[in-house]
Order: structure tokens, then sequence, then C-alpha cells
């Protein structure tokens, strides 16, 4: 579904990714993992299309598309999905309202008719129970006033909605406390299934309690230095990213500028 | 050039009306009147070296020649060419008035237990004596160049008379239709609302064109509130872009009195609303909100003037533009807060939205407090869209043009959604998409509203 070839990427001349391979198969779970600074997040909005960042050299091929040529919104209408670590707020348009803007000219790419209000309701209703949201969240202009966890639960509740093919999920974790984690995990695993495939990017190995990946990489100074499964997350939770960096002395201590 | 030469068409216009005698004004009007040319004479058009004018340039407006519309056959006007200014809404009262001239045809009027809704002609025949306590007495003898040849050329009007108690529950739309085929022409549309104790209203003024020809409107109102009265006003400028528009509302509160206004300014060329506001006696409340889209190389001017003389007043003001093209606009708030008003509680909130390069807006906030013990802050931003937020919009699959779209209104939907009037909100919204663009979802998203409501309350 996503296969990722010697990616290098650098924001303002600097460059942060540099050399990344990555094979993501439809119905799989890879968890990316890495200290601060590692260059994950870049990772993911590079994935989501943001024009901030440079693409310097490699290759994104999404379902056998070149993601690179492709803008953000016809990656979204394609199924790929960012859930944002910082998601924004949006002044005076409601949560409703985005939800089904968004909705409609995803099914109206997919050739579907659009929803009618009615209808999107209804739907709206039962995949809101599934993320535990209060109803009132609806009317709430998007992300503002939202707490942490509000925030984050958001985006899970406009993932389940949209039901993206490929669903990379962006230090969903942090900020959460257990009871607002599980709700988060909830949505994700509801979502799996053999055609989808998720990429969560995480600092902690807590997530993966929850959310059980297929592999797990590490991610380092901007290369993926270690791969494996999830025993790998616990071999890091426990020795952290320093026994990586010991071992693989070449992936250096963070990002540095060329 | 001699800005002298500039004043003579309106001077000589007044000759020559006054040589009609002033259609039937009482004495007492006619030597108001007599007095305001007067006072416009020593004026003269502003220049922008006077402060109060320093963003906004009238000498186009001084330098067209215009026609006083009592001098041209009057254009009949059907009940279908004025529904697109009504909200939608056959059942509200409603005074008609086309180039400065009362449509009785056109217009309902609630009537009963001394409320009078009527033109301020039928006033001057019948009892003026009601209204020489206000009428012209508010604007006082300190107004400005425009409001002194509003009341030099005072011919007919709006008077909104609620005695002690009135309420009237369907809001008093005032409708002022300029129509200019050809010649262009000047209107001097009048209002006088008087709100006596515990009384409570809704009124609206709309400022509206038929035609695409010039115009020039030269508005005042009047507004008197009694003792614990309440008045929602609100007042839309949509003018075609061929016109000019210079208004002003001036605002006397008794105390514990409750003044809502939301000003609307969307059309003309070059466009002023001056809101001034006197918050007379203790405890009396005013809420200033409004709204101004500018596009192609219009100008509008909102300037606000909130006066606390005495204790415990309040304040709130929220002001929202939206500027595209080479256009420009100016918010000016002066708040001026005396020795005596303490525990005054004042905000001012100015916010302006630039969605091209060319666009430029003059934000000035002028705070005068001479009381120690107040509650007063103000604020004016001017900003543009932030490239964050289109791009979370386009992760969702949303079009970076109609992110852009979705975001500006967003930007003013925090003021739209203070309207308390739904037909005045859903308009707004729906005037807002309009000078956004051509919007695909909208019709959509507008239909689908009413039905969603107890969803998304308050707009989108």
């Amino acid at each position: 579904m996503l296969e990722v070839k010697n990616l290098h990427v650098s924001i303002e001349g600097k460059e942060i990714l540099k050399g990344i391979h990555l094979k993501v198969r439809a119905g799989e779970v890879h968890a990316i993992m890495g200290p601060n600074g590692s260059g994950k997040s870049t990772l993911t909005q590079v994935l989501a299309g943001n024009e901030s960042y440079t693409v310097t050299q490699g290759d994104v091929f999404y379902q056998g598309k070149n993601l690179i040529e492709m803008s953000a919104e016809a990656r979204a209408r394609e199924g790929v999905f960012l859930a944002f670590q910082y998601p924004v707020e949006i002044a005076g348009v409601s949560n409703a309202y985005f939800l089904k803007a968004a909705l409609n000219e995803i099914r109206a790419h997919q050739g579907l008719e659009e929803l009618d209000a009615v209808d999107f309701l209804e739907l709206l209703k039962e995949k809101m129970k599934l993320v535990k949201m209060d109803p009132s969240f609806l009317n709430r202009p998007v992300n503002e006033g939202f707490s942490g966890g509000e925030k984050k639960r958001n985006e899970i509740l406009q993932m389940a909605i949209l039901e993206p093919k490929l669903s990379i999920l962006d230090e969903t974790d942090s900020g959460l406390d257990i009871d607002a984690l599980r709700i988060v995990a909830e949505g994700v695993n509801q979502l799996r299934n053999p055609e989808r495939a998720t990429v969560l990017v995480t600092h902690y190995q807590r997530l993966l309690n929850y959310i059980v990946p297929d592999y797990v990489h590490v991610l380092l100074g901007g290369r993926i230095v270690k791969s494996g499964t999830k025993a790998l997350a616990f071999q890091l939770e426990e020795k952290g990213y320093d026994w990586v960096k010991e071992r693989e002395p070449e992936a250096g201590e963070g990002v540095k500028t060329k | 050039m001699n800005r002298d030469v500039l004043k003579t068409p309106y001077l000589n216009a007044f000759e020559s009306l006054q040589g009609r005698g002033n259609g039937g004004n009482p004495s007492w009007v006619r030597e108001a009147q007599r007095e305001a040319i007067g006072r416009f004479a020593k004026l003269g058009f502003p220049t922008t070296r006077e402060e109060a004018w320093k963003y906004t340039n009238v000498t186009p407006i001084a330098e067209t020649s215009f026609r006083l519309p009592s001098l041209q056959p009057q254009i009949e006007l059907s009940n279908d060419q004025i529904s697109p200014f009504l909200f939608g809404q056959q059942n509200w009262h409603r005074l008609v008035f086309l180039n400065g001239s009362f449509v009785p045809r056109l217009s309902r009027a609630p009537s009963g237990n001394g409320v009078k809704v009527c033109s301020l002609k039928a006033v001057f025949r019948s009892e003026s004596r009601l209204i020489e306590p206000y009428l012209g007495q508010l604007i006082g003898r300190d107004a400005d160049a425009f409001a002194a040849l509003n009341t030099a050329f005072l011919e007919d009007g709006a008077l909104v008379y609620l005695p002690e108690g009135a309420m009237i529950e369907n809001p008093i739309h005032l409708i002022f239709i300029s129509h200019a085929e050809a010649a262009g022409i000047v209107s001097h549309p009048r209002v006088l609302i008087v709100g006596a104790g515990n009384s409570k209203a809704t009124v609206v003024e709309s400022y509206v064109s038929r035609g695409g020809g010039h115009s020039f409107t030269n508005a005042v109102t009047e507004i008197a509130l009694g003792e614990d009265a309440a008045l929602h006003y609100y007042r839309l400028q949509q003018k075609n872009g061929n016109s000019f528009h210079i208004g002003t509302t001036q605002v006397e509160q008794n105390k514990g009195s409750h003044f809502l206004s939301f000003s609307i300014s969307f059309g003309a060329k070059i466009s002023r609303h001056n809101l001034n506001v006197n918050l007379a006696a203790e405890g009396s409340e005013c809420t200033l909100n409004g709204l101004y889209l500018t596009s192609g190389d219009q100008h509008i001017d909102n300037a606000t003037f909130v006066h606390h003389p005495k204790p415990h007043g309040t304040s709130h003001q929220l002001y929202k533009g939206i500027l595209t093209g080479q256009s420009t606009a100016v918010f000016s708030g002066r708040v001026l807060v005396r020795q005596d008003a303490q525990k005054t509680d004042a905000h001012q909130v100015n916010k302006n939205l630039l969605l091209s390069e060319q666009a430029t807006v003059d934000t000035k906030p002028q705070l005068e407090i001479l009381a120690d013990d107040v509650k007063c802050t103000h604020g004016a931003a001017v900003g543009q869209l932030e490239e964050e937020a289109l791009f979370y919009f386009e992760t969702r699959g949303i079009s970076r043009e109609k992110a852009r779209k979705l975001l500006a209104y967003g930007f003013a939907n925090e003021v739209i959604g203070t309207v308390q009037l739904d037909p005045i909100r859903s308009a707004l919204g729906r005037l807002v998409f309009e000078r956004l663009g051509d919007f695909s979802c909208l019709p959509e998203a507008l239909k689908h509203r009413d039905q969603e409501k107890d969803l998304s309350d308050g707009g989108l």
C-alpha cells in the first residue's frame, strides 16, 4: 500500500530525513518510534503533503501512485489520513459542518452521492459513541477550546467518519490519560481490517499495549535504524533509545545540519 | 483647489428648497435647518487633515454633483421589487422610502396604545410637539458637516415612537432605497427612534440600491432610550458599488437602558458609519457589534464613540472586517470614561482579515480613561489566513480554495453568531458567502442549516 524509498527531506535547507525506507502492506499496523528530534513528525507531515517540507531525494508510492506528486487534498481523497499531533483550532466553523464538508468531498471523489443531513447525523452519532464524545462537541467550532485529549479524540472521530485506507497517527497518545488512551486505541482498533493500514508514530511504548503493531521501526537521526516486531518496543522501553544508538553508531545524535 | 467651491451646490440647493417652503416643515424644524446649513457652510466637507477623517477621503463625494430627488419624477415600485430587501419577512412592520420619500403603499406599520411608527412628515403635520425634544436635539449642535447637511435637507424620514412600557414583538424594518438610473441623486434619510421607559423593540435599517446608478445617501438616526428601555438596532448598508454612503447613529441612553447595535457594511464605493453612544445615566449598557466586507476598490469606515459619563456603565464592542482586492477599511473606536464613571466596564475588539496582499486596514482604538476604578480593555488585530489551518483542511480532502472561504466565513461567524434575529443571521451568512465568491457547497450548507439547527446553532 505504501512504499517509501530512500526518502530525503529538508526544511529551510536543513535535512531532517536522510534516507527512509518503509514498506506498509494492507492490513498491517506499523509503529514508528524514536526520541524527540529524530524526524518522526516530519515523516508524517511529508506523507500528508505538507509543502513546507522539500523532498530532495527518493520516492513514495501509495497504491502504486507517486504520492509526492499529489496535493494534500488529493491524498486525502485517495484515502490518506493524518491524525495531527497538534490539531488546529478553526474558529467559527462547527465540527459537524467541517466533518460533513470533508466527508462529502471524499464521497464525491469516490463517485458516491453526498450524504444528506439526516444520514450524516445518523453516521455522526454512531461514530461519536465510538470515541465517547459528547454530542455538544458537534456545534462547537473545530477543536476550539478543546482539551488536549478532546482534540485527539476529535482526530479519531474524523478518522472513523472518513474511513481512510492509510491512517497515520502522529503522537496521538501524547498527553492522554489512561482512559482517553483506551478510547483512542479502541477507535483505531475498530478500523483495523485487511484493506486498511495504519502507521503509528509514538515516543512511548504505552500505546502499543492497546494497539498491537505488526512491525516496530526505530527512527533515529532521520533514518530507520532498526526494525522488528512488537518485542522491539519492549526492548526500547526497557533499555531506552541509547541502546539502539550504541548498537547503531552511524545513526548519530539526532538532526544535524548539512 | 478651493474647497469652498464644493459647498456651493449644497448651499444653492438649500436656497431653492427654502423658496419652496421646506415642504411644510414646522417652524422649529425650519429654524434648525437654517442653523444646520450655517454650520455646514462654516465646516465644509472634512479633509484628511482632520483627525476624525484621516483615513477617509470624502473629496470624491464632494466633487460629484448630485440632484435632490424631489426635483425628479418619482418612480413606481411594486411589492415584488422590494421583496429582495425584506429578509424573507413579509410580516415584519416596515416603512419604505424611495430616494428619501415615504411610500405608504409599500409600508405596513403597527399602531395603537400610543405607538407611532410613521413618516416624519406625517408627524410634522399632526403632532410635531411630540418629537420636538428629540429631533435634532440628540445629534446636537456639534454635529459634523454631514449630519448638519442631513438636518438642513430634512424633508422626510421615519419615526419610531414607543411610549412608556410599549413592547413591539415584530421587528420594525426601515428600508431606504436609492434608485438612480442616470443622473446621480442625493438623499438625506432621517430616523428618530424614541423608546420611553421600559419599552422594548427591534428596529432594522436597510440602506439599499435599485439599479446601478450612482447615488449619495447621507443618513442620520437619532435614538433616545428611557429608563430600562431596550432596543435592538440592526443597520445594513448594502448600496451598489457606484454609490456613496455616510451615516451617523446618535444614541442617548437613560438609566438601566440596554442598546444592542449590529452594523453591517457591505456596499458602496465609499462608506462611513459613525456610531455615537452616550451612556448618559447610571447602569446603562450597550453592545456594539459590526461586520464589514470590502472588495475591489471599496472603502468602508466605521467610527464608534462611546461616552461613559456616569458610574456602572457597560459597553462591549466587537467589529470584524474581511478585506479583499485593493480595498481599504478603517475602524476607529473611541471610548471616553469620565472621572465620575467609576465601575465602568468597557471592552472593545476589532479584528481584520486580509485576503489579499493589496488590501489595507487602519485600526485605531482610542481609550481615554479619567476614572480610576474601571475595567477597560481593547484589542486590535490584522491578520491573514494561517497556512497551518489551510493545510489541516487540505488533509481532510477540502480544497485550498474552499478552505480559504470556510476559514474566512469562520472568522466572520464569531460576530454573525451574535445576531439574535434569525432571518438576519442567515441572510448575513449568505451575503458573506456570496462575497467570498462562488461556493459550490453553499446551497447545501444553508438548506440544511435549519434542520441541523439543534446541532449547529450560530452558523455553520
